[in-house]
């Protein structure tokens, strides 16, 4: 089974811990994506598995084997444990075509000539690169250049991909349709990827589970898409995922006002008895109209953007963003420009307690 | 994946590491410190009264001076002189551009000992050409200018060290964002200002690295000083070193002046090299960004015609001139003849090449020195930069700071550590040989090694090895198979920066030379200083050939490779 | 009233014309941008205007000065020009402080001291930059280095503001903070922007007219809104935001989809009486005589339908967070339709229906 299960792994730079006791396991087949802030300690994890670093502590297993526990004294070398591994810079040879990058994994492993061929030009072929195998990576862009190094990297048919941020050096359109790719080839084949990424567009496109890590290198939430997206447990996964709006909101008695106003949230209550509470929101979860009932706000700001008209709003000192299609806009006559007045109200609302978010939110 | 299976990386990180410091610690540590050593222990005890004394001595004390005086007039100079030629190239519409900073670049294949030799023969006081011309033609009771002085060792020196300032600055402003100028521009300051305000303090570090290096050049420098200098008493300290080892044979007293001498040197050394890296460090601005458009160029109008007659002429008169004078010496049956059809001959390069047996011998010794440093030291250098740049190992910041030494250590310290070292003190004797030049070659240039290959090293990024360990290669494998294939430039531009320079070295091997033992260096040197003129100068026109055709075939085989 | 104003400006490199044949009028005061993909000649535009690259032919006049004519022979250089401008790599000099960055120009001007100091501090107050006046630039993030730039640009108190990509190097969160940081200062000082960049959001959110550029010739000038609703051609269309294009063809008086031939009425919408001509149900009479042409759609203004409409395949549906995307293979054809997430739309692998809520027609690429 191509899986892999990560027990309690420490591992430290000097004075600077990354990961304190981490835990985590991907399953056989699944696309499984490690989303975090840069600097968070995700690369360090896929590194830990690749073999690169070797853990402080803790164990971990590429299916049934043990290829790195320091308690039992067992640490395997990156070339032993049969993984492919896809960098951020490609780190495409640049002495080598494109027919020789994607071979040497096949020759490492001594694959009769003919076989070896056949294999290298299917393989190539799979990311969409037949043709080019005798140009060198110099003649390459950058998204044929991380074809070269997918290719390389399934060539040898490994059960289990690592991927590096393979995207991120690309331009905004290929990136978006080399995950669609990525997704694809990981389908057909069906293969273990362990994704890394810091884009959460990227994660929400092409995983079938995603784990949110901090900024101190712990696991927030494991989940699909959509219960990450939509049920996030906390402020911290709320806002890494998408725009947040995040208004303030203070218990008067048996109500819920807004702000420093006397406008109740028309929306159910939080359930708890803090006296200061924040609902968050995205833009979409927001409803602006120009009457009927909810927030009375003012628009602050309008920003045209094309697609989607952008609105700044300010309910009695609580500022949030709501956008809303041009289309729409334009044939429901909610064109509105700076400092008319508004009405709010809401699709869907998360509590938050106002003292755990302070310190899940950095301003 | 039943496949995984413990393999033991045993040691090989540790042999690498261990080889690497043992030739670091043999070529370069034990020499120079056999020098402190040797200045300070005398009779087993520290002893730093006779240190002073010697430094005190007038003529130690003179040549202290006189180094200082020579390398600060040639910095200064040199500095002036690069960077206005480089500004000239890059930031004007001087017609010929391309063609003149080729040419600016010259001076960097020429030996600069070879141009003393060619000054002395324009302008020694009574039989150089130009003065002998001036007082014969125009009636001057003296020469036009004594080239035995400060001013001239320093014009000459200026002459073949100012490119230094000049590719430095050059590269700075040519990779210089072009927008640093345009915003200053549309700030309203014309072309002069922007100049003066902006791109000069701009560039001041790459100014100040390169004037640095010349400085650096300039103390530890013989040639130059050594052809024109002994005639009138002008001694620096490489001179006088090689003065005291060489006329008392090896005494005890001649050894210490030395290494206290070759002391002030690396000290001196390590202390601007310091400096340069203080500049380097805190000075080097981020000003190469954004999109590419041609910076823009100072019309220089009326000036466009007087400056590349400028041009022409400091490049007929510093390179061109001094060029024809070696050749046609070279060619003349006597000295002092003149330059008539009749006189010249080919004779004196036939000699040269298949008769006379010191120079068959010393262009055998330096071609065969040439090879054997430059293989050993790119290999070395190519073992010690992947271990400093590459490898995480413990006990590498002993061979990072080993790997300092070669960079600060100048040439005739490095052949004094050498005679130290090799003459028989761990009864190896090497002295009077060829293998103690070698021995000497290697210590001199593992720096340029080091350099070489680092920049190259550096270029390959961990993830193209890890690339490789991920597809299932061993470390070796990864070495042999990635690593090496994508050094090999550097590997390669080390071995000519090593080889070539050292076709015309002097200032090692003339402290190191035995009778059967001469290089080109010491045989076009000593020629010289017993009188036969003619031979040393076809000799020097032979070096010359041998290194501009190896530079120009280095120049066409690194630009096909690279496209 | 016009206050810039570039007659049939032309810019030839060799054989290669930059810009042909440029009439632009910029009115006091506004946000004027030239857009377009790398290459198209709006750099080069900014570049003539600044006075760094001569004319091949027309002339630039500002205010009703000339500034360059090469007929008459005329070219104020930069300097002369007075403009404000500021850079995609920030060019600020990281050799002087943030204080002497901004001063440079009053200094050049030879302003008294205590007018330097004035307008210097001024400037570096409007853009947040007085506690760091006497810090290098090179401390500085690329925000606060872009903030150094505009604070020179302002210190002469320009009329016009030429920015070149300004936003360009910053990560895309410190780019929309800056956009509005930029129109608040126009607010306060006055100034026109003449602003270049590749990205049609930036431009779409700042200015007040748009330029859209290709191979130096003029595809449209118009406001945001106008532009995006209202595209001259295909050209404009596809560079404003994402597209679909599919081919249709003119068969027997009923519109139906190239490779598939899948029948289109139902999938248009009803004919308004204000439609503009080429909007609405049917395609302009023009294009209908050629037989082969486009039609182009929004992904976000589609919509599903049960039945009806033009049937096809969702053959990939991505949860993105704030919306869905799926792909929809229609005959041969496939098309991208982008809906709200909390929208209903089919699963992967159904059959479904779109319909298209505001078709755009253009003549087919041969």
């Amino acid at each position: 089974m191509a899986t892999i299960q990560i027990e309690g792994v420490a591992k430290s730079y000097g004075a600077h811990q990354v990961h304190k006791a981490l835990t985590l396991s991907v399953r056989h087949g699944e696309c499984f994506t490690l989303l975090g802030p840069s600097g968070c300690g995700k690369t360090v994890l896929l590194r830990l598995i690749a073999g690169f670093e070797t853990p402080d502590a803790g164990s971990i297993r590429i299916g049934e084997d043990c290829v790195s526990d320091p308690a039992a004294g067992i640490n395997i070398s990156p070339d032993s444990r049969g993984l492919g591994v896809v960098f951020q810079d490609y780190a495409v040879w640049p002495h080598m075509t494109v027919f020789d990058n994607v071979a040497y994994p096949l020759k490492l492993a001594k694959m009769p000539k003919p076989a070896l061929r056949d294999r290298v030009m299917e393989t190539i072929g799979l990311v969409g690169m037949t043709g080019l195998e005798k140009r060198m990576p110099s003649e390459l862009s950058g998204g044929q250049q991380q074809r070269v190094a997918l290719a390389r990297a399934l060539s040898a048919k490994p059960s289990i991909m690592l991927l590096d941020e393979p995207l991120t050096n690309l331009d905004a359109n290929l990136r978006e349709e080399m995950r669609f790719e990525i997704k694809e080839l990981q389908r057909k084949l069906d293969i273990t990827v362990l994704y890394v990424t810091h884009d959460q567009e990227v994660a929400l496109a092409i995983s079938d589970r995603v784990a949110i890590m901090d900024d101190a290198g712990q696991l927030r939430q494991t989940g699909s898409p959509w219960e990450i997206f939509e049920r996030p447990v906390d402020g911290f996964v709320f806002n890494f995922m998408g725009i947040a709006n995040f208004m303030p909101v203070r218990r008067v008695g048996e109500t819920y006002l807004v702000g420093k106003g006397e406008q109740p949230v028309p929306w159910e209550k939080p359930q708890g008895d803090a006296p200061e509470w924040v609902a968050g929101f995205r833009p979409s979860d927001v409803r602006i109209s120009r009457t009927g009932a909810g927030l009375r706000g003012v628009v602050k700001r309008a920003s045209f953007l094309g697609a989607v008209v952008d609105y700044l709003v300010e309910v009695d000192g609580a500022w949030l963003r709501t956008s809303i299609e041009t289309f729409e806009a334009i044939s429901g006559a909610m064109m509105f420009t700076q400092g008319e007045s508004c009405v709010i109200s809401f699709n869907h609302l998360l509590w938050f307690d106002a003292r755990t978010l302070a310190e899940v939110v950095k301003a | 994946m039943n496949g995984i299976v413990q393999k033991s990386g045993f040691g090989a990180a540790q042999i690498i590491l261990g080889l690497s410091i043992a030739i670091l610690v043999v070529m370069v540590a034990v020499p120079v410190l056999l020098i402190f050593f040797n200045a300070f222990w005398v009779h087993g005890e520290f002893n730093i009264r006779d240190v002073i004394a010697t430094i005190r001595e007038p003529d130690t004390y003179q040549a202290l001076v006189n180094s200082l005086i020579i390398a600060s007039g040639t910095t200064f100079g040199s500095t002036v002189v690069g960077t206005f030629f480089a500004w000239l190239v890059t930031r004007t519409d001087l017609p010929y551009k391309p063609f003149m900073k080729s040419m600016f670049l010259v001076p960097f294949m020429l030996p600069s000992f070879i141009g003393a030799l060619a000054w002395k023969m324009l302008l020694s006081p009574r039989a150089g050409f130009i003065n002998r011309f001036f007082m014969t033609n125009f009636g001057f009771d003296g020469p036009l200018f004594n080239i035995y002085s400060y001013a001239g060792i320093i014009m000459v020196e200026i002459m073949y060290l100012f490119p230094f300032v000049f590719i430095q600055v050059c590269g700075a402003l040519e990779r210089m964002d072009p927008t640093l100028e345009e915003s200053a521009r549309i700030s309203g300051a014309g072309l002069f200002t922007i100049t003066r305000k902006i791109t000069i303090p701009l560039v001041m570090p790459s100014i100040l690295s390169g004037a640095l290096l010349i400085m650096l050049y300039s103390m530890a420098h013989f040639g130059t000083v050594a052809v024109l200098g002994i005639e009138n008493g002008i001694f620096n300290i490489p001179t006088l070193i090689y003065q005291r080892i060489h006329q008392s044979a090896g005494s005890f007293d001649s050894i210490r002046t030395g290494t206290v001498l070759a002391t002030v040197l690396v000290v001196t050394a390590a202390f601007i090299i310091w400096l340069q890296g203080k500049i380097l460090s805190k000075g080097r601005y981020q000003i190469i960004a954004g999109k590419s458009f041609r910076p823009m160029e100072l019309k220089l109008r009326a000036l466009r015609t007087p400056l590349l007659v400028l041009c022409i002429a400091y490049i007929a008169f510093t390179i061109v001139l001094p060029t024809v004078v070696i050749f046609l010496v070279g060619g003349l049956k006597t000295y002092g003849l003149p330059f008539t059809w009749e006189n010249l001959s080919l004779d004196n390069y036939k000699f040269i090449l298949f008769d006379y047996k010191v120079t068959k011998d010393a262009i055998r010794n330096s071609l065969a020195l040439g090879l054997g440093a430059a293989f050993i030291t790119m290999f070395a250098g190519v073992m010690i930069s992947y271990v400093i740049v590459k490898m995480k190992v413990r006990g590498k910041g002993i061979l990072e700071f080993l790997g300092m030494l070669p960079f600060s250590v100048p040439g005739s310290v490095i052949a004094l550590g050498v005679i130290l070292a090799w003459s028989g003190k761990f009864n190896i004797n090497l002295y009077n040989t060829v293998w103690i030049i070698l021995v000497a070659y290697i210590a001199r240039y593992m720096a340029f090694s080091l350099k070489a290959n680092s920049a190259a090293l550096e270029q390959v990024h961990d993830s193209l090895m890890e690339a490789a360990r991920a597809c299932g290669a061993t470390m070796w494998q990864t070495l042999r198979d990635i690593v090496l294939p994508l050094v090999r430039p550097g590997m390669l531009a080390a071995f000519f920066l090593i080889f070539l320079p050292s076709l015309r070295e002097l200032t090692v091997s003339i402290m190191l030379y035995a009778p059967t033992t001469r290089t080109i260096g010491v045989a076009i040197y000593t020629l010289n200083e017993d009188g036969e003129t003619v031979v040393s100068a076809a000799l020097a026109g032979i070096a010359l050939i041998l290194i501009i055709t190896g530079q120009t075939l280095i120049n066409h085989f690194t630009k096909t490779k690279r496209v | 009233m016009s206050h810039i104003r570039l007659i049939n400006v032309t810019k030839r490199f060799g054989s290669v014309t930059a810009v042909n044949a440029l009439n632009l009028e910029i009115a006091k005061g506004e946000c004027f941008s030239m857009l377009g993909p790398s290459g198209c000649g709006k750099t080069t535009t900014l570049r003539m205007l600044a006075g760094f690259e001569d004319l091949t032919d027309g002339e630039i006049h500002v205010g009703d000065r000339l500034f360059s004519s090469p007929r008459k022979k005329f070219y104020l250089p930069p300097e002369k020009r007075d403009f404000g401008m500021v850079f995609q790599a920030f060019a600020v000099w990281p050799h002087l402080s943030v204080y002497e960055n901004v001063a440079f120009p009053l200094r050049i001007r030879k302003f008294s001291a205590s007018e330097i100091d004035r307008r210097t501090k001024d400037a570096l107050h409007s853009t947040n930059l007085l506690a760091a006046a006497k810090d290098s630039p090179e401390n500085l993030s690329g925000g606060g280095k872009q903030r150094v730039a505009l604070a020179r640009a302002l210190a002469i108190n320009s009329d016009v503001m030429l920015l070149d990509e300004p936003l360009s190097s910053l990560d895309p969160h410190l780019r929309e903070e800056m956009r509005f940081e930029i129109k608040d200062l126009q607010r306060a000082y006055g100034f026109s922007i003449i602003y270049v960049t590749h990205d049609q959001a930036e431009a779409m959110a700042l200015s007040d007219r748009i330029l859209v550029m290709k191979q130096g010739e003029i595809q449209q000038v118009d406001t945001p809104l106008n532009v995006y609703n209202n595209p001259a051609n295909r050209f404009v269309f596809s560079f404003i935001g994402l597209s679909n294009f599919l081919e249709v063809a003119a068969r027997d008086g009923n519109l139906r989809t190239c490779r598939g031939d899948c029948p289109l009425r139902d999938a248009l919408p009803r004919k308004k009486k204000q439609d503009a001509p080429g909007e609405g149900n049917e395609p302009p009479e023009t294009l209908l005589a050629a037989q082969n042409f486009v039609l182009a759609s929004r992904p976000s203004e589609i919509n599903f339908t049960a039945e009806g409409g033009l049937r096809g395949i969702v053959v990939r549906k991505s949860f993105l967070g704030e919306i869905v995307d799926y792909q929809i293979k229609a005959g041969e054809q496939t098309l991208r339709v982008q809906k709200g997430r909390r929208a209903p739309g089919p699963e992967a692998g159904e059959a479904c229906g779109i319909s298209f809520l505001r078709p755009f027609w253009y003549a087919g690429e041969k």
